[in-house]
């Protein structure tokens, strides 16, 4: 765009400011928008000051060699370096991942499943209701305590039962791999049930005449899931599923409790950095980073790539 | 599976054969069953005697009842005191979150203005947020203000992350009132936030209730925070006494037992009063949004 090219759009947009009032006045002239952004104004500032301020604070002591207690000098990259060759970290990120996509593929598979199963009036409706909401609605720090003294060696039922059946020889506690399958399964069984009852909800937004017409010109069931069901859900699925991803990516309290502060993952990695060795508060930092930027770029990519809707206006 | 969606489309499950709806319903006992094993797995533990414990999972399922693991809990007044420090903290980040969530939320859901929904999608985004990602910055600052190791150091990063949650369903909520009582209350001459103060809220109190279960569950649950900011046990809120008790009772497996029954209680009671009005609190943001 050349200089004069600009002149001309930003006359063009003076303008058109003079004219309508300019965005400003003509949203603070009008005392009902006034007084909407008053409204909004006090929960916006909160967020901002409480969430995104410290992220841009995290990015600076990510490229410095601070401490908790003191800024350092800065470091350029350094921190991300050391971060990438710390096998600690690669650790908390293989297991991350794998955690992540376990659970969410195995949570989405049953939870629509369970979805598809109870869309229909049945007796005892509530009590299936009150079942499913019992270990979403449980602190995940206590599930884990709970499932802990099953994996229990000796004690614990499931340890036992898998060992009376030839499924391992080992206590399930003593390895960082069952570990990772047992709060895999966890997950699944804490979040399966919200899953399915937000895909349940979606399934409800169906109308019935659809699937009235595609029977009535001859669509079998496969069709008629793959054709009407699996579309008209799209969004609620690409909602439900993000929302879980991001849940599943930040994992903390599941891994710290149930496996004894054993299994790393990447939010165990920031916390050990920054909350107790003092040597690696610039790594934990330079984590804290990348788990933000990398949650982000999850995010986009189902916005972006699945087309996902986030306006809220009708 | 896929069939099922048929049925409710034409006739519902009456319209069904006998084998199959004999099949769904052990389909929902299974699925009953796997959703409420742990608890009732671990309270069974809870009332079993350590040698009986010790011995087996076999022994532990026929082992006499004992209420020695709930003498030893309720005996040790670190957890009394966490209890009540989760009330307090899950308690006060409840009324600032519907304080400020429901102002915030009647502007979206009602008046209209520029940047609505980058607003919607800018307090989305929080909850998204991957919260470990501030916890050095906050460490830092609430050291420097002063509240680390207070009730606030959980109370105002609990509110900021369940303000989205509060919102995001009573924007659902506000939505759902008729618009005509608040105009016919603006052409006697009341102002917004009268006609907020005197018709909506009276209104959208069962709205307000049910997210006011859901914000007080969330801020229950928390403990990323109160692990970081909190190193005094007289602040401890439950989430972070209970995952202790693995070394304050080392092998008293059924007093951790019995600390991590006595935590889910309260919320087991209330998604049991409250399941209908849950479920839709948590749809109605996702679903409708």
């Amino acid at each position: 765009m050349t200089s004069s090219d600009r002149e001309s759009v930003s006359r063009v947009k003076s303008e058109e400011k003079k004219r309508r009032g300019g965005w400003f006045r003509q949203e603070f002239g009008n005392p009902e928008r006034r007084m909407a952004y008053y409204m909004v104004l006090p929960a916006l500032i909160i967020i901002v000051a409480i969430a995104f301020f410290p992220i841009a604070y995290s990015v600076l002591l990510s490229v410095t060699d601070s401490t908790i207690t003191g800024f350092g000098s800065f470091v350029g990259l350094e921190n991300y370096i050391e971060m990438f060759k710390n096998p600690d970290f690669l650790d908390g990120l293989k297991n991350t991942l794998i955690f992540t996509v376990a659970s969410v593929t195995l949570e989405f598979i049953i939870g629509l499943g369970i979805a598809l199963a109870i869309n229909r009036a049945f007796r005892g409706r509530g009590l299936v209701r009150a079942a499913v909401l019992v270990p979403w609605a449980f602190p995940t720090v206590i599930s884990a305590v709970m499932w802990r003294l099953m994996f229990q060696d000796q004690i614990g039922i499931i340890d036992e039962a898998a060992k009376a059946i030839g499924l391992i020889s080992n206590p399930i506690l003593s390895s960082n791999t069952l570990m990772l399958i047992g709060a895999t399964l966890v997950d699944v069984w804490k979040t399966t049930p919200f899953m399915a009852l937000l895909l349940l909800a979606g399934l409800q937004t169906i109308p019935g005449e659809v699937y009235e017409a595609a029977r009535v010109d001859g669509a079998n069931v496969t069709q008629r899931f793959f054709r009407i069901t699996l579309p008209l859900l799209k969004s609620t699925i690409l909602v439900a599923v993000l929302f879980r991803t991001l849940d599943a990516y930040r994992v903390y309290d599941l891994f710290w409790v149930m496996s004894g502060q054993q299994l790393e993952s990447l939010s165990t990695f920031v916390f050990k950095s920054v909350r107790i060795s003092q040597l690696l508060f610039p790594q934990g930092n330079a984590a804290a980073v990348f788990i933000f930027v990398t949650a982000f770029l999850i995010a986009l990519i189902f916005i972006k790539v699945f087309g996902m809707q986030t306006g809220t206006e009708e | 599976m896929a069939s099922a969606t048929t049925t409710t489309t034409t006739k519902g499950a009456t319209g069904r054969s006998s084998r199959n709806l004999v099949l769904f319903y052990i389909f929902l006992v299974l699925f009953v069953l796997v959703s409420l094993f742990p608890l009732l797995w671990v309270f069974r533990m809870s009332i079993t005697t350590k040698s009986d414990l010790l011995a087996s999972p076999l022994v532990t399922l026929t082992a006499p009842p004992t209420s020695t693991s709930y003498n030893t809990v309720f005996g040790n007044p670190d957890f009394i005191k966490a209890l009540r420090n989760s009330v307090i903290v899950a308690g006060t980040t409840t009324v600032i979150c519907l304080f400020f969530g429901a102002i915030c939320a009647y502007a979206i859901a009602r008046l209209r203005f520029r940047f609505k929904s980058s607003i919607m999608t800018l307090i989305l985004a929080i909850s998204f947020f991957p919260a470990v990602a501030i916890i050095a910055p906050l460490f830092i600052q609430f050291t420097a203000v002063g509240i680390i190791n207070t009730y606030w150091a959980m109370i105002i990063p609990d509110t900021v992350f369940a303000l989205p949650l509060t919102i995001w369903i009573l924007v659902a909520f506000f939505k759902e009132l008729p618009r005509d009582l608040e105009e016919a209350a603006k052409v006697d001459g009341a102002t917004t936030l009268q006609a907020f103060r005197k018709v909506i809220v009276p209104l959208a109190a069962p709205g307000v209730f049910t997210t006011a279960i859901l914000t007080f569950i969330f801020a229950w649950n928390e403990f990323l925070f109160a692990n970081t900011f909190i190193f005094d046990a007289a602040h401890y809120p439950v989430t972070v006494v209970i995952p202790n008790f693995a070394t304050v009772y080392t092998i008293d497996y059924g007093s951790q037992a019995a600390g991590a029954v006595v935590v889910t209680i309260p919320l087991v009671i209330l998604v049991l009063i409250f399941q209908r009005r849950i479920v839709s609190g948590l749809t109605a943001g996702a679903v409708k949004g």
